[in-house]
């Protein structure tokens, strides 16, 4: 039989387990062999999610609205897939970042903000206090309920069960004494607590276990199976309607509201962001999770409509309350054992969230309310005290117990009132305030911080108006007309019906006016507010976070220095002498600083101090702790230089990319122009050479052929032999001189030179080509040209290059060159001016490339290589000098170049 | 395109199919007064409509395990 001494010992063997579980995964994470490093306990620690609202309020919801319980579980698996994106990216920010609560997240996000950490703590507080009595309602309910067995009596009110006889007041000491002892055992960074994860993954296993052996013991033992139940459902005029959903306006927005609310919940309800990203061990965890998680969900519910149409039709009429099915029916049937096995799993599924919702609470109430209020108090000094970890624990205890005795006095005081999901369900409301300040703010910058204090406040009051006063109203504490006609009559301002929106229920109605109102101060504010200047680096570092995953030390914000005697003090008030050695050892050994040596810190070292301490106190109060250390040097003219400076540097330098850019397209297209015109040069060239070729070789033949040819005629063919070959080898020559100037083999010879001379030897060389067109040469130099340096072969070619080519495109017998030399200090220009045909402007600018040749209309190709004038400007630049063109069609061109007098350097 | 950010799509691709799912009006079509396989149809809609979603999350994390390593903690800025 089932007394009441077996279920005390049954339950308080239970909670005695879980201290043992949880000081076995203390142990081991001591030594290092974590037990509670996989996907599977990671899984398991998120289904703290599923409390005893899941466990007896599931049934009872889905006993009064079919599959109303479901969105609840839906959403979840939304953001599980969803997880990879969200999920992760908090995870990776958190840790990198050391946070430990969602109150931290929101006020380092937000410019480690004071005031923004401490008002989402207060709106923490206020929306998870009555989860947590709810729990402890549970817990209280189902023990009075198993106490009597075999006779199922429902409580009345929990008002009547006497404060000291009343076992959710022992469940509440109990259990504030395990949260103080795993959670509270002494500070670390990390804040991870792995005794007591392994401890929620089990009760999460015993509370799924439970519930499905309740499940099978309904579908297959009471009745046939799913099918049997749900066709005697059928017949049952109460529960017939339940099978699809109801046609009303609104059924579907208040399902996909519920649904939402539920995604929001999974994600900011404060254990949920303990388990899922405080306790995270490996972010590759998640990995599994995202499918583990939902499964888990999935087979949790996959009775439940079985248990509570089971439940109904099993006692009909309404006498016991929907809630309790999961434990009265059981016990209708005699089976004490099953029983005591659910109200085991109902105290898992409450003992769970109670403990890890407690720890976040306390962690936030410590951080960002209690701690920053007391380091800025001046009569305290609490920040000159030498040893503060203490003081730290002492606050984080007394709020657990806080918390609990405030969850404690609701339930006493409220509680009673309520069913179980429609508690549960203001929680959520509430965490969903959240929502916009986080998620804005990791995928949007331009979120500020005034932006989500506007945002979390309207939305938190819109929340209080239509949820939390009609609950006061409920209780007695307000009048009923409030609720009924609006306050001072004004029926557009009733808290169920804001502005006379009717169709939805009361959760998806505070939920909708509540988040619309947030999210649109949130944005409107933003965007009309400017960030400042840690807002701005805080708002990168968290959105670009993957960027600069890596070393986030050197994104520093501090500008200022501090000694490592101080910060190693600051950090062993925190962390004791121990740790802080280690932290500091491992921050030195991994930027290779002498600890010993160096007596100032840098901002890197500054910034990893802080976030140590984050960790430990949250960002907002570390960032006071720090920068009362730091000498933080006011912003001089240097450092706005600097800053300035860095800014210029980069624009000059996407300009360089430009530039550099285009002068790689330029050099690409030059290449492309110069393969062109080197095809065009071989097939010049190879015709070049085989004009010649074929004149030598036909004459030979014709030589070869005619023995007895007469004196005269073979006079003529062999000078025409000699002349072509002279062709050749001249062409061969100027190949190969341009190969030689373009690969660095020529062989300069420089010695002190007569420009005089080298004009006449031209001359000399280029006589035959005048006497054959008939063209009048004047030379205009002056009486002395000093003595210039140069290689005299070369000159002579420049020069031989220039005439030859006037003399080629004069008109016979009309022809007129005139070559003249100007002197000036610097240096001596060499004009070189004919009569004939000219050159186009747009020929002028290519003529000097290789392998140029001006095709004439009339005349067509000139003879040559196209190489002269490109060896001539090549010689010429080798020199100093530079050459151009002066030219007018018809009328004829001025070669000009020039050559520097003074010695010039050589290169070689 | 990092393999990464492809499961990161193809996740996001599953969700807005969950949204859908889930939803007026694909849910409405469901809402019938009929039985399938002995099971009101609307239940034996979102169970089988949730069971497919986390096979699909398994599929689509299994496949892209197998074929790439996930990076740990530091991930490159692309």
């Amino acid at each position: 039989m089932l007394g009441t001494e077996t279920i005390l010992f049954f339950s308080f063997g239970y909670i005695g387990l879980l201290f043992a579980i949880a000081y076995f995964g203390d142990k081991h994470a001591e030594i290092g062999k974590s037990i509670v490093s996989n996907p599977y306990i990671y899984a398991l620690s998120l289904a703290v999610y599923c409390t005893a609202w899941t466990f007896y309020g599931s049934v009872g919801r889905a006993a009064t609205s079919g599959l109303g319980f479901l969105p609840t579980y839906i959403g979840p698996t939304l953001v599980a897939t969803l997880g990879w994106l969200v999920i992760r990216k908090i995870l990776r920010i958190s840790k990198i970042h050391r946070i430990t609560s969602i109150a931290d997240f929101i006020a380092s996000r937000y410019g480690k903000s004071t005031t923004l950490g401490s008002v989402v703590t207060i709106i923490a507080v206020f929306g998870i206090v009555p989860y947590i009595s709810l729990q402890l309602k549970a817990i209280s309910a189902s023990f009075f309920i198993i106490s009597g067995f075999p006779h199922t009596t429902i409580p009345e009110h929990f008002g009547e069960i006497p404060f000291l006889g009343d076992t959710a007041f022992y469940i509440a000491l109990i259990l504030a004494i395990f949260t103080i002892l795993f959670g509270t055992r002494h500070l670390e960074a990390t804040e991870r607590h792995e005794g007591l994860v392994a401890a929620i993954a089990f009760e999460s296993l015993i509370k799924l276990i439970a519930f499905l052996a309740v499940g099978i013991f309904v579908t297959y033992w009471l009745y046939d199976g799913f099918g049997d139940i749900f066709s005697k459902a059928q017949s049952n005029p109460e529960l017939r309607p339940l099978l699809t959903i109801s046609h009303r306006a609104g059924t579907y927005a208040n399902w996909c509201i519920h649904i939402f609310l539920s995604m929001m919940a999974v994600m900011f309800l404060p254990r949920q962001f303990q388990v899922a990203i405080v306790e995270n061990v490996n972010e590759d965890h998640l990995n599994k999770a995202i499918w583990l998680f939902p499964l888990y969900l999935l087979a949790i519910n996959i009775f439940v409509l079985p248990i509570a149409f089971g439940g109904v039709m099993h006692f009909g009429g309404g006498n016991v309350d929907a809630d309790t099915f999961v434990l009265t029916l059981p016990m209708a049937e005699g089976k004490g054992t099953l029983a005591l096995l659910v109200f085991i799993g109902g105290i898992s599924a409450a003992t769970g969230m109670v403990i890890v919702a407690t720890i976040a609470l306390s962690t936030m109430i410590c951080n960002d309310l209690v701690m920053p209020v007391l380091l800025r108090l001046p009569f305290l000094q609490l920040a000159q005290r030498s040893d503060l970890s203490n003081v730290v624990l002492t606050i984080r205890r007394g709020s657990i117990v806080a918390v609990l005795l405030l969850g404690y006095a609701y339930f006493r005081i409220i509680g009673g009132y309520y069913t179980l999901v429609s508690i549960g369900l203001i929680s959520f409301a509430a965490v969903a305030q959240f929502a916009p300040a986080i998620l804005g703010g990791i995928f949007w910058k331009r979120g500020t911080k005034a932006g989500a204090l506007c945002g979390l406040v309207t939305g938190f009051l819109v929340w209080t108006y239509t949820l939390v006063v009609p609950s006061l109203v409920q209780a007695g504490f307000l009048s009923k007309q409030l609720v009924t006609q609006g306050p001072f009559g004004i029926a557009a301002l009733k808290p169920f019906a804001l502005f006379g929106l009717q169709d939805f229920d009361l959760t998806a109605h505070a939920v909708f006016w509540s988040m619309l109102v947030n999210a649109m101060f949130f944005i409107g504010v933003s965007l009309f507010t400017r960030p400042g200047a840690i807002e701005h680096t805080q708002a990168t570092l968290f959105v670009d976070v993957y960027q600069y995953s890596g070393d986030t030390d050197s994104s520093s914000f501090w500008r200022g220095t501090a000694t490592i005697t101080d910060l190693r003090s600051l950090l062993e008030r925190f962390l004791g002498q121990e740790r802080t050695e280690g932290a500091l050892t491992e921050y030195a050994d991994r930027h290779a600083i002498d600890l010993k040596q160096s007596l100032r810190a840098d901002a890197g070292m500054v910034n990893h101090v802080e976030k140590l301490l984050a960790g430990t106190i949250g960002s907002a109060s570390a960032r006071v702790m720090v920068a009362s250390v730091v000498k933080e040097e006011p912003l001089g003219l240097d450092e706005v230089m600097d800053i300035l400076d860095e800014t210029r540097q980069v624009i000059a330098y996407s300009r360089e990319l430009e530039n550099a850019t285009a002068e790689l397209k330029a050099a690409n297209e030059r290449l492309k122009e110069l393969d062109r015109l080197k095809d065009e040069f071989i097939s010049t060239v190879t015709h070049e050479l085989r004009t010649p070729l074929t004149s030598v070789r036909s004459i030979a033949e014709i030589l070869h052929a005619n023995p007895g040819i007469d004196r005269d005629q073979y006079n003529n063919f062999t000078a025409i032999i000699v002349q072509e070959s002279e062709r050749l080898s001249r062409l061969i020559n100027q190949v190969l001189d341009f190969q030689k100037i373009e690969t660095g083999a020529m062989d300069w010879q420089f010695s002190h030179l007569d420009f005089k001379k080298i004009v006449a030897d031209a001359l000399t060389a280029t006589q035959p080509l005048f006497e054959d067109k008939n063209i009048r040469i004047d030379r205009n130099l002056p009486e002395n040209i000093p003595l210039i340096t140069g290689d005299r072969d070369r000159l002579i070619q420049v020069m031989v290059n220039l005439i030859s080519n006037a003399a080629k495109f004069c008109v016979d017998n009309q022809g007129h060159i005139v070559i003249t030399v100007s002197l000036d200090p610097e240096q001596l220009t060499v004009h070189v001016m004919d009569n004939g045909i000219g050159i186009s402007d747009a020929n002028q600018r290519v003529i000097f490339e290789d392998f140029r040749q001006i095709a004439h209309a009339t005349r067509g190709r000139p003879h040559g290589s196209g190489l002269g004038l490109a060896i001539t400007k090549r010689i010429v630049e080798f020199h100093g000098g530079r050459i151009w063109v002066d030219s007018e069609l018809g009328k004829g061109s001025t070669f000009s170049f020039t050559l520097p007098r003074k010695m010039f350097q050589i290169e070689v | 395109m990092t393999p990464d950010s492809l499961l990161n799509k193809r996740l996001v691709g599953l969700f807005l199919l969950g949204v859908v799912l889930f939803n007026y009006p694909i849910i409405s079509l469901f809402n019938l007064d009929v039985f399938w396989f002995g099971i009101p149809a609307l239940y034996l809609y979102a169970f089988a409509a949730w069971f497919l979603l986390i096979v699909l999350v398994v599929i689509i994390t299994k496949f892209n395990t197998k074929n790439v390593h996930l990076p740990r903690s530091a991930s490159k800025p692309e």
